[in-house]
This record gives C-alpha cells, sequence and structure tokens, in this order.
C-alpha cells in the first residue's frame, strides 16, 4: 500500500484540535488578540480542519483503508474500557468535509454579519468548539465519545441559541432546547446503556460485529410483555435522535431556536447538529436493521414530521421560520428513509440538504441585514432590486430544496420519495402508505411555503416603507437598540463576506447531487455507466430483504435519465402545484389571500398555533411538571420536615426534663455516686453467690 | 478495765467504725452551709477506715493494716493541705465558700 493513501492518526487529531485551538484561542485571549485576532485564528483553524478532511475524503477514495484506533484510554472502569478514538470510513469522511465545509463558510460569513456586536469573539469561539464537538462526534468509533460529541454540540447549541443572552426570548429558547432535549438523551442513554449490557462493549465494531448475539434476545421490561432487545436499544437509541433531530414530538425547540444569531441557525440548527441524529441511526445500521418495530416507529416519526411540520411553515411570517420550519420538514424526509432502510439516501440527503439549507439560511440572514435586522417579511418585499446576488442564490437554494431536476436536492429528495414508494409497494401496513403519502404531499407544502418565502421577500411591493412610516412615531419610545434605523430604511447588498459564502454554497447546492448521485447512492460512476463499489459499503449494512435502494439501483441509468424521468414523477407535478398556487396567492392576485384567510380562519388558527403542540408542551408537561414540583415542595415542607423539625423537638423537650436532674451541687453528685457504689455493691453481692 | 477491754470485740470498733463513717456521709449530704464542713466531714470519713483498719490489724495480728494507717493519715494530711488551698483560691475568685453557690456544672 502506497504510503500517501494511509490516513494518519496525526491528521486526524489536527482535524479535530485545530477547531478547539482556535476556539479556545478566541475565547480566552479574545480581549488580548481583538475582533480581527478572533476571526483569523479560528477561521485558520477551521479551514486547515477542511483542508485536512478533504484529504481524508480523497485518500479513501482512492482506495485507503478504513482508519479505526483507540487513541487514549479516557477511563477503565473493571472490563469496560472508555476510549478515545477515531473511525474514519467514507460515511465519517463526508460528513467530516460537509461539517468543516459548511463550518468555514459560516465563519467567513460571520464576519459580516455580526460586524457590529459586543460579543464578536465570543461567538467565534463558540462556533469553532461547535466545529470541534461536531467532529468528535461524527469520527467517534465508540458510544461514549459519540455521547461525548452529541452533549457538546448541544451545549455549544445552548450557548448561542441564548447568545443575546438579555433578551427574555433567547433565553426561553434556550432552556426550551437544552430541556426537550434532556428528554431525547435521556433515551439516548438508556439505549447507549443498553448496548453496554447486552453487546458486552461500547466500541462500534465489536458491537456490531456482536449482534447476532441480540438476534432473537427478548427482554421483559414490564411483567408479562417480553420485547426484542434490538427494539428495545433501537427505540430509545432514535429517541436521542429524536430530540437532536427535532422529530415530532419533541420538534418544538427548533424553531425557537431561531432566537440565535443566523450563522448558527445556518451551521447548527439546520446542516449539521441537527442532522446528528440522522448520521447516528446510519452509523447503526447493522443494529436498526435488527428490528423491524424500531424500523416502523422511525418511519411513522419521520412521515409525520416530514408532512405536518412542512404546514405549519406555510402561515410564518418570521423569515427564519419558514426556513426553520422547511429544515423539520426536510428532516423528517431523512428519517423516513432511515425507516425505509435507505440509510444511505437519508444520509445522502443530509448532505446535499447541508448545503442548500445552509444557503438559504445564510440568505436569509443577508436579508435581514439588508433589512437592517428586519425579520418580518411582510415587511419586506420587492428586494431583488437591491439584493442582487442573495436574491440569485436564494433562488439557487430554493429550486434545490423544492427538489427541481438537476439541481442537487432533487436527486436526495427524490431518491427518498421514490424508495418510501417502494417501501410502500412491497411492505403490507397503514405506515407504509402513510409515509408514502406524507413525503409525496410534503413535496407541495414544501414548494408553496418556499416560494410564498421568496415572493414575500424579494418581489412584489416595498412594504418596509410605509411598514416604517406607519410605526415611526412610536419607534422612538420603543426601539433603543443602536443598529435601528429610523426613519424608512434603504435596504442594501450584504459585504462580500456576506455573499461570498452564498456563491460557495450555490454552487454545491446547484451541481453536487448531479455528480454524486451515482457513486454514493446507486453503486455507478458518475455518468451511470459502470458499476463500481458503492460508496457507503461496509459503513451502512442493510438486509438484503430491506434494501430498497438496491431495488432502485436497477433502475438508475444516469443522473441525466434520472432528472428527466423526475419530470413524469408526482412528485414534481405536486411540487409545481405548490409553485404555481404561491404565484397566485403572492405575485398574481395577493387579494385572493383575503378571501382564502376567512374561507380557512379555523386550519389557519390551528397551525399558527402549531398544532397545540407548544401548548402541550409548555402547558401540559412542563406546568404539569412545575405543579408536581410545587405539591412535592409542599409535602416536603409540611411532612418531611415536619417529621424531621419535630423527632427535633422531641429530643429537645426530653432533654429539657432530663436536664434538671443536673442540679450542679457537688453533694448531689456524691449522693449518685454513693448510691451507684451501694447498688453497685449489692449487685455484686446478690450475683457472686 | 482488761474486762472491759476484752469486752469490747471485733465488731464493737466495726460498729464504730460505721457509725462514723454514716455520720461523715449524713454530714456530707445534708451540709448546705459551707465548704469547709465538706472538708470536715471527708476526714471524719477517712478517720472511720482507719478504725476498721486498726481495728482487723489487731484482731488478725497483722500489722500490714497498722502501716496501712500511716500512709492513710499522711495522704490525709496532703489532701486536707490541698482542699484548703483549693478552697482559698475558691473563695478568692468567688467571694464565697457557700456550697448552694457552687453550682455551676448546672446543666
Amino acid at each position: 500500500m502506497d504510503s500517501a493513501l494511509l490516513i494518519s492518526k496525526t491528521q486526524l487529531v489536527l482535524v479535530v484540535l485545530l477547531p478547539l485551538l482556535g476556539s479556545l484561542l478566541a475565547g480566552l485571549f479574545g480581549g488580548r488578540i481583538g475582533r480581527a485576532g478572533a476571526h483569523t485564528v479560528t477561521i485558520l483553524g477551521v479551514a486547515a480542519s477542511c483542508a485536512l478532511s478533504v484529504h481524508v475524503l480523497w485518500q479513501l477514495l482512492h482506495g485507503a483503508p478504513v482508519f479505526n484506533e483507540n487513541l487514549y484510554t479516557w477511563m477503565q472502569v473493571g472490563d469496560i474500557s472508555v476510549n478515545v478514538g477515531f473511525l474514519v470510513d467514507k460515511l465519517t469522511a463526508m460528513m467530516m468535509v460537509v461539517v468543516t465545509f459548511v463550518s468555514l463558510l459560516v465563519h467567513i460569513y460571520t464576519i459580516g454579519y455580526m460586524a457590529d456586536d459586543d460579543g464578536y469573539q465570543r461567538f467565534f469561539s463558540y462556533i469553532s468548539l461547535f466545529t470541534f464537538s461536531m467532529l468528535m462526534l461524527v469520527m467517534s468509533n465508540n458510544f461514549m465519545q459519540l455521547f461525548f460529541g452529541w452533549e457538546a454540540v448541544g451545549l455549544v447549541s445552548y450557548l448561542l441559541i441564548g447568545f443575546w443572552f438579555k433578551r427574555p426570548t433567547a433565553v426561553f429558547a434556550n432552556l426550551k432546547a437544552f430541556l426537550v432535549n434532556r428528554v431525547g438523551d435521556f433515551g439516548f442513554l438508556l439505549g447507549i446503556a443498553g448496548v453496554l449490557l447486552w453487546l458486552g462493549t461500547l466500541d462500534y465494531s465489536t458491537a456490531f460485529a456482536n449482534v447476532e448475539l441480540i438476534r432473537n434476545a427478548k427482554v421483559e421490561i414490564l411483567n408479562g410483555h417480553a420485547w426484542s432487545v434490538a427494539t428495545v436499544i433501537c427505540i430509545c437509541l432514535f429517541i436521542g435522535a429524536m430530540g437532536k433531530s427535532a422529530q415530532v414530538p419533541l420538534h418544538v425547540w427548533l424553531p425557537d431556536s431561531m432566537e440565535g444569531p443566523t450563522p448558527i441557525s445556518a451551521l447548527i440548527h439546520a446542516a449539521t447538529m441537527v442532522t446528528a441524529g440522522i448520521f447516528m441511526v446510519a452509523r447503526m445500521s447493522p443494529l436498526f436493521e435488527l428490528s423491524e418495530t424500531a424500523l416502523n416507529f422511525i418511519l411513522f416519526i419521520g412521515a409525520t414530521t416530514a408532512f405536518w411540520t412542512g404546514l405549519i411553515g406555510m402561515v410564518q411570517n418570521d423569515i427564519k421560520r419558514v426556513v426553520a420550519y422547511s429544515t423539520l420538514s426536510q428532516l423528517g424526509y431523512m428519517t423516513v428513509a432511515l425507516g425505509v432502510s435507505a440509510y444511505s439516501a437519508a444520509v445522502y440527503h443530509l448532505m446535499t440538504h447541508a448545503f442548500f439549507k445552509a444557503l438559504l439560511f445564510l440568505g436569509a440572514g443577508s436579508v435581514i441585514i439588508g433589512m437592517h435586522h428586519e425579520q418580518d417579511m411582510t415587511k419586506m418585499g420587492g428586494l431583488r432590486k437591491y439584493m442582487p446576488i442573495t436574491h440569485l442564490t436564494m433562488w439557487i437554494g430554493t429550486l434545490a430544496l423544492v427538489g427541481t431536476p438537476f439541481f442537487s436536492g432533487f436527486f436526495s429528495k427524490d431518491t427518498i420519495i421514490e424508495a418510501a414508494a417502494e417501501h410502500a409497494q412491497t411492505h403490507a401496513g397503514w405506515i407504509a402508505q402513510y409515509a408514502n403519502w406524507a413525503v409525496l404531499l410534503g413535496a407541495f407544502v414544501t414548494s408553496f411555503y418556499s416560494f410564498r418565502l421568496l415572493y414575500l421577500t424579494f418581489f412584489g411591493e416595498e412594504r418596509f416603507r410605509h411598514a416604517h412610516a406607519s410605526h415611526g412615531e412610536h419607534d422612538h419610545a420603543t426601539h433603543s437598540e443602536p443598529d435601528h434605523h429610523h426613519g424608512p430604511v434603504e435596504p442594501h447588498e450584504s459585504p462580500w463576506v456576506v455573499t461570498l459564502p452564498l456563491v460557495l454554497l450555490a454552487i454545491p447546492a446547484l451541481l453536487v447531487g448531479f455528480f454524486t448521485v451515482g457513486p454514493m447512492l446507486f453503486g455507478t460512476d458518475v455518468l451511470g455507466h459502470a458499476k463500481q463499489v458503492p460508496y457507503f459499503a461496509g459503513a451502512i449494512q442493510v438486509l438484503a430483504q430491506n434494501d430498497v435502494m438496491a431495488e432502485l439501483a436497477e433502475e438508475f441509468h444516469g443522473p441525466v435519465a434520472f432528472a428527466l424521468h423526475g419530470f413524469l414523477a408526482p412528485a414534481f407535478w405536486l411540487a409545481l402545484a405548490g409553485f404555481l398556487l404561491a404565484t397566485l396567492l403572492y405575485l398574481v392576485k395577493p387579494q385572493l389571500r383575503v378571501g382564502i384567510t376567512r374561507a380557512l380562519a379555523l386550519p389557519i388558527r390551528v397551525l399558527e398555533r402549531k398544532f397545540y403542540m407548544d401548548d402541550l408542551w409548555i402547558g401540559g408537561l412542563a406546568g404539569g411538571g412545575l405543579k408536581l414540583g410545587k405539591a412535592s415542595s409542599e409535602i416536603d415542607a409540611g411532612l418531611i420536615d415536619g417529621i424531621v423539625n419535630g423527632s427535633a423537638r422531641l429530643v429537645g423537650t426530653l432533654a429539657a426534663m432530663i436536664r434538671r436532674v443536673q442540679t450542679g451541687y457537688l453533694y448531689h453528685y456524691a449522693f449518685a455516686m454513693i448510691l451507684g457504689l451501694v447498688a453497685l455493691l449489692a449487685m455484686a453481692r446478690y450475683y457472686w453467690q | 478495765m482488761a474486762n472491759l477491754v476484752s469486752a469490747l470485740t471485733l465488731g464493737h470498733y466495726l460498729a464504730l467504725g460505721a457509725v462514723l463513717f454514716c455520720i461523715s456521709v449524713a454530714g456530707l449530704f445534708l451540709n448546705r452551709k459551707n465548704v469547709i464542713m465538706l472538708l470536715v466531714s471527708l476526714e471524719l470519713m477517712l478517720l472511720s477506715v482507719n478504725i476498721n483498719f486498726v481495728a482487723f490489724s489487731r484482731s488478725l495480728g497483722d500489722a500490714a493494716g497498722q502501716v496501712f494507717v500511716f500512709f492513710i493519715l499522711t495522704v490525709a494530711a496532703a489532701e486536707a493541705a490541698i482542699g484548703l488551698a483549693i478552697l482559698v483560691t475558691l473563695f478568692r475568685n468567688r467571694r464565697t465558700i457557700d456550697v448552694a453557690d457552687i453550682d455551676s456544672l448546672k446543666g
């Protein structure tokens, strides 16, 4: 083997540690190195990390063997050793490149977006720390390090959602994100414990080699109900993924996380962290393949997320929230792909989604900068004149998102839709049918809210003029932010540090699908002519009877044919219908909206209240928890403290009585001694007879 | 006279010792006035023990008991000296030697 093709340990350590180093420098010495210093060190760290990741991917593509080594023993408890180690195969390498690439662009973008924020160095420190954590997560070779990365990205997400910690809404949002993720992480931890209990190891490769141990194992958690061990483990692990990847019903934190600055919405809450759950399930494919029940559960949750959260996106007016609901819906698509055992399609959609969704978020951020930190789409309109680059790149992102043939999003999304259809044909049961319909109709919904966003933002009347003129009076009283401009705002195109990442993301959003769909999904070369080893072979394992991707691969004749076939598929026509409806309502005849809003008042109200999920969580569960806490507090104060204080008082009372015996007079003590002596003598005489 | 002496048996001496002991115990407990009376009672208690020693020594024909009495007398003298010294110090500190006032051990 050519030594240039061996992945070196040093290289991987550098990939992980350079962002951490940048983060520490920017975080601890931010005051000394200044703003320019902070962004220079972090960008250099992430750029080097990105370059090395690309090199790792190149090595793997040219035949380097999979790297799987423990580097350091973190702790040793009995027979269980917890290591820090890396497993770098093609799945990991793809994630590394996506994470570092998007992170690098977001770093650059941040220079423009956070230009006049006081927390500039802190922000760079956080996003570099995030990059480190995410790399630890994806490169891990064992469950414990995975959990470390999992929690670390959660922590940074918490810190960044609450980045503007003086806003009560941001503090509420980060608390919500943290608490909801705790629910998921509880399941995840149970899943890891299950792996350790039944498979006896935390190491991926050993655990996957041991899956035969639990293939037919049963466990009785509730008396009389024997459950398959694999199902229990997989559902627990998936609950973790539901928290992190914001699946219904644990999705409620993601829309609120938009309180954070836009760059992190792009990096953490769209491109990378929220896809950690998808990545995790794909990585655990040998485990998940054991349990039909768990896969059906995943399918159901994914389909529900894909369709119903997209509906909410149709009525949102905050530009970032629309994109957030779109992210939820796309995560649902990925989860559906996992549920039908099309892991590679899920991970592939993860990759294309990372590019086009980061692009959409950064574009939305660019609009927000252009509008002087206004996020309400009803106060925008007509921006295409003022922000041509943002406008063009947003179009590319949107077309990729809705699945226009030849755009990258089409290849991944259409594969998922076809996989769901294939699954529905081969599998009986309502869940398969439901998932099929959910992803199909989801295409319509996606298209509608995406074009609605474009039209409200870039087309039509320039509403920001009279919007600002009308609330100009109370402006003086209510707003005191320094960046808030009084009087009518003049939108402007963003500086080059903002538009450059947009352009650099638009390129993969446009092209990456076409060039990678064959090699990555269907095991052919780029044009689909010759067969080759599938990209994810070895990293993802699928049972023969579940392998929908193999079925689809037989019908694959190159990306051009795939895209042309896409024009005939129902998903395309549904997306087109969404496009036409949005065009009609938001561009051609906006006056129609009045009548429709009135006719559909009830469903719109339900959507605006987000299916009352927030009320359920905050009012029902969190409120119930609060009531329970208050009740417990009263029981504690009344009953428990009563017993404790009561017994103390009892001792006190007894002591006060007995204390009287201690008179302090010498002769009383002497008398007691004599009496005692007499008593002892009497006893001695009595017993020693 | 000889009759009288021979009429006194060991029992009489022990009775005398017991009576003296009881008197001294009573003196210790019933005395509510001052500490000097306590010391006097203590001396009397030691003397009653001495009487027992001497009586047994004579009765058993063993001189060891009488030797012991000398030791006790010596120790009693030393003890009386220390006791009086403490008493003086006590008076200097508390301005009283009244037993009823000395109750700082009270709980």
